[in-house]
């Protein structure tokens, strides 16, 4: 199969072609960047040099159309509006990275981003690509939008406690960690290293646009409106996500009902490990033991005195919080095993 | 065999021996084999040493 990136010179678009390059079933026929047409793609994602002779076109509908069966989007915030709408007109099979399809009420971009949605009729063409939740209609979608990292990341750990109706859902609060490479490649001056090494910075302590998609999630299995409450913090490493989700119970649960919830839930999952171990280094999901991979570990603790639930999860964020999690989407749009180019177990130590 | 802690089947080699300390692979909690009869194995839990985190 013939696939295209669309902004393939960011570090999402280039951990996209890194795992597609080595995917048995696609063939990296186009990519596109707006500043380095005609550059090779190994001199911007230095890496892959070796792997392929590719280099960097403008964006042509028509031409891209014509020579791909399926095209992925990773360009900024914003722009991709425009250019998802023109690929989808044309019967495209679509993966899109950006925020711009993932929120199904088109009052939720004026709230969390700023700006009116210019397609709204086309945000219910979309489908929220998270396998655990909506595999079934991202086998027939042909626009499927890839959740934000922090996003997928704490909507897996807490999902099973809404539907087995075990937590207060008037009080949920994610408190998460991110490395770096969380912030793109564009780079500003709280980005140069000098600024960025050392950090625990909470960057959005309340109202990060994350939140949006968590509620929009919880809130569907829920049956009910859920409000989150988000707080995200840059680390001191390049890649990866902890989220330490804090729920309060409803009713007393003990640790056995907690596994088998969680069992019942990813048992036959292939990208969800469950962590929770008494003895050796991995005690508790934490980035460390994901990063390389499309895993996303899942953890919990209970702390009984203030019936809260801790519900823990650990990804990489340019994996499972991006294009992990794309590619794990066109393996089941496209009828492929879904592990296939994304089973690597995680680069340790790092 | 169930693992008390967590449920999840515990591995029991055939050839376990009372005193062997059998470990639960999702949870890590460990055992102690106190009987075995046959088929039949009783367990306890095994005294591990707490681990110092600093905390
Ligand atoms: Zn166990």
């Amino acid at each position: 199969m013939k696939v295209g990136i669309v902004g393939a010179s960011g570090y999402v678009g280039g951990e996209v072609v890194r795992l597609l390059l080595s995917h048995p079933e696609a063939e990296v026929s186009m990519v596109t960047s707006t500043k380095h047409v005609g550059e090779y793609l190994h001199r911007i994602h230095p890496s892959l040099k070796g792997f392929t002779e590719l280099t960097f076109s403008e964006l042509d509908y028509d031409k891209m159309s014509d020579n791909c069966d399926l095209v992925f989007t990773a360009v900024p915030h914003g722009t991709a509006t425009e250019i998802v709408k023109a690929f989808y007109d044309r019967g495209m099979k679509i993966i899109d990275l950006s925020a711009d399809y993932r929120l199904h009420n088109a009052d939720d971009y004026t709230k969390w981003y700023g700006w009116e949605h210019p397609h709204p009729d086309y945000l219910s063409k979309s489908i929220f690509g998270v396998p655990e939740l909506h595999r079934d209609k991202i086998k027939n979608a042909q626009l499927v939008s890839c959740p934000g990292c922090m996003a997928v990341t704490s909507t897996l750990a807490l999902y099973p406690l809404i539907k087995n109706d075990l937590i207060d859902t008037d009080h949920i609060v994610v408190d998460s960690k991110i490395g770096s490479s969380g912030a793109g490649a564009g780079g500003t001056s709280g980005t140069q290293h000098a600024m960025r090494a050392g950090v625990i910075r909470p960057y959005k302590p309340a109202k990060h646009r994350h939140t949006g998609e968590i509620e929009q999630e919880l809130s569907e299995i829920a049956g009910k409106k859920i409000k989150v409450s988000m707080s995200p913090h840059a680390v001191d490493v390049v890649r990866g996500i902890l989220c330490t989700n804090h729920t309060f119970l409803k009713k007393e649960v003990d640790e056995k009902e907690l596994w088998k919830i969680y069992r019942a839930e990813f048992g036959e999952e292939p990208f969800i490990r469950l962590i929770r171990d008494k003895n050796g280094l991995y005690k508790f999901p934490d980035p460390k033991f994901v990063v390389g991979s499309n895993f996303c570990d899942i953890g919990f603790d209970l702390d009984e005195d203030n019936n809260r639930l801790i519900a823990l999860s650990a990804s990489d964020n340019l994996m499972r919080g991006a294009a992990g999690s794309a590619v794990q989407n066109m393996n089941i749009m496209s009828g492929f095993d879904e592990k296939q180019g994304i089973m690597y177990s995680p680069l340790t130590p790092v | 065999m169930k693992c008390p802690e967590c449920d999840a089947d515990l591995n029991i080699p055939e050839d376990a021996a009372v005193g062997e300390i059998v470990s639960c692979s999702d949870c890590g909690a460990d055992y102690e084999i106190s009987k075995k009869d046959g088929s039949t194995v009783e367990i306890k839990e095994a005294e591990t040493v707490g681990e110092d985190w600093g905390e």
